[in-house]
């Protein structure tokens, strides 16, 4: 059977995707975390990356390719794991298993829709035309700082922000140990660790990303 | 004690079931879970009334047969313990017990209780076995196995084949009574020789069954009468990328 249509070639599939992804979160943060270092710094980063052309473009592409892979793998696996329980139990009591690893499609759902805004947001800015001004002698390029901390002056689009990163805390939480997991790398020592890191690294992303609207917000960072 | 029982109650694979209520007048802390659904069942028997169909054999915990949810949970969520070695002295007078069968596409409900579990032996004739020769009695020892593995072996051979991982998963996944065969046969010598084929042949056979895919949630574990670990599923997971490999 191909590794696409078993049933724990998929959850690799899924675990591989979900490893890129989160690298890429964990990157994307220390990248925006240079928002607290003034409007040199972002823009500086931003220059760097524009700078780099094709590969980012590429990269891009990638990423893209491995979202798609990971949304369209984890919808058809949930739907084939509901469909194995055509009837429920009239009571359900859980003795293990929680709300994040319960509702994983549907924080992955919640996170898709953040990421279609936040691309129309601060990548293809289309949402908010005021906050896009050029950079002086950046050849049309939009003063990234400016962006970030006009954007997050409305309270709109804070709580967006803030709520969408507490779903990347759910899918986190239950994703990042469940790799581990996954490729069998836990064992029955390692794991109940992996269970409290999966929730600690699920903590810190949050708070990593929803620092910055917030500080914005309430005139911290300006 | 006096305890008022909901049973799920189903005529036929195909007839619609649903919720009865029952009393139970007379229940002795000292019996066990299946002695008290005899009693309810003598007195419906007695009144002309059909009985509660359940599963159940060996009655000390090691057939793996009794197969109620029980609250919820299946075999009740005592740790280690199957409904027949769950006794009524850990209900309190006046409770109310939900009992039903397991709930999985793969595990079609013959009547009431009892459902088809012949799913599981479906996966295990796909791959759960050695077929070299393994000789007579004396030969067993011929063949050094290191105490790590034999141990290791062992805990996986604890599985007793119930089903409760399977109605506790979320998914209705069979991960776990398919890892503990793969892993126990895959740390022996005589189980090594097939392990590629067996991973990839058992798991085929438990999609092909109706199981779900496990995510994860080691719900499993939890209610596993016998607490077969999911470090099998790692090791299962392993068995499969190594089939993989050239
Ligand atoms: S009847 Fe045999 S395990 Fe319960």
């Amino acid at each position: 059977m191909q590794v696409t249509q078993s049933s724990v070639g998929r959850k690799i599939i899924m675990a591989v995707t979900g490893a890129m992804l989160i690298a890429f979160i964990c990157v994307h943060l220390l990248g925006n975390l240079s928002v607290f270092a003034g409007s040199a710094a972002i823009n500086a980063y931003a220059q760097k990356l524009h700078s780099l052309g094709p590969v980012v473009w590429i990269f891009r592409l990638v990423m893209l390719g491995v979202f798609a892979i990971h949304i369209i793998f984890g919808i058809q696996l949930t739907i084939e794991n509901k469909a194995a329980t055509p009837d429920k139990n009239v009571q359900i009591k859980r003795l293990k298993t929680g709300f994040a690893a319960e509702t994983m499609v549907v924080s992955g759902l919640v996170l898709l829709a953040f990421v279609v805004y936040h691309l129309l947001h601060f990548t293809v800015r289309v949402t908010n035309p005021e906050i896009y001004v050029p950079i002086e002698g950046g050849h049309g390029m939009v003063d990234v700082f400016v962006m970030v901390t006009q954007g997050f002056q409305q309270l709109f689009a804070v709580l967006l922000y803030v709520i969408g990163m507490g779903f990347l805390f759910l899918h986190v939480s239950h994703g990042f140990q469940s790799m581990f997991q996954t490729y069998g790398l836990s064992n029955d020592r390692t794991l109940p660790v992996m269970v409290n890191v999966s929730k600690l690294v699920g903590v810190v992303l949050l708070a990593g990303y929803a620092s910055i609207p917030l500080l914005i917000i309430l005139g911290i960072v300006r | 004690m006096k305890l008022k029982l909901h049973v799920w109650r189903q005529k036929g694979p195909n007839a619609p079931g649903k919720m009865e209520t029952y009393d139970a007048d007379h229940v002795s802390p000292d019996q066990s879970f299946l002695e008290m659904l005899d009693e309810v069942n003598e007195v419906l028997v007695k009144e002309g009334k059909d009985p509660i169909a359940f599963d159940h054999d060996c009655r000390e915990g090691i057939c793996g047969m009794c197969s109620q949810v029980i609250n919820g949970v299946p075999h009740g969520g005592q740790d280690r313990t199957t409904v027949c070695q769950l006794h009524m002295r850990s209900f309190k007078d006046g409770d109310e017990i939900f009992i039903e069968p397991w709930k999985a596409r793969a595990f079609p409900v013959i009547k009431d209780l009892a459902v088809d579990r012949g799913a599981y032996d479906r996966i295990i004739q796909a791959g759960g076995y050695t077929s070299c020769h393994t000789g007579g009695v004396s030969d067993g020892n011929a063949i050094l196995i290191g105490k790590d593995a034999a141990d290791y072996a062992m805990d996986a051979a604890e599985c007793i084949g119930c089903g409760a991982c399977a109605a506790s998963c979320p998914n209705s996944s069979a991960m776990l009574f398919t890892s503990a065969k793969v892993a126990q046969l895959a740390v022996l010598p005589q189980g090594a020789v097939e392990a590629k084929r067996r991973v990839n042949a058992m798991l085929e056979e438990a999609q092909a069954c109706g199981f779900g895919n496990c995510t994860n949630h080691y719900e499993c574990q939890a209610a596993c009468p016998k607490g077969i670990n999911v470090k099998f599923i790692a090791k299962l997971n392993r068995e499969y990328i190594k089939a993989l490999l050239p």
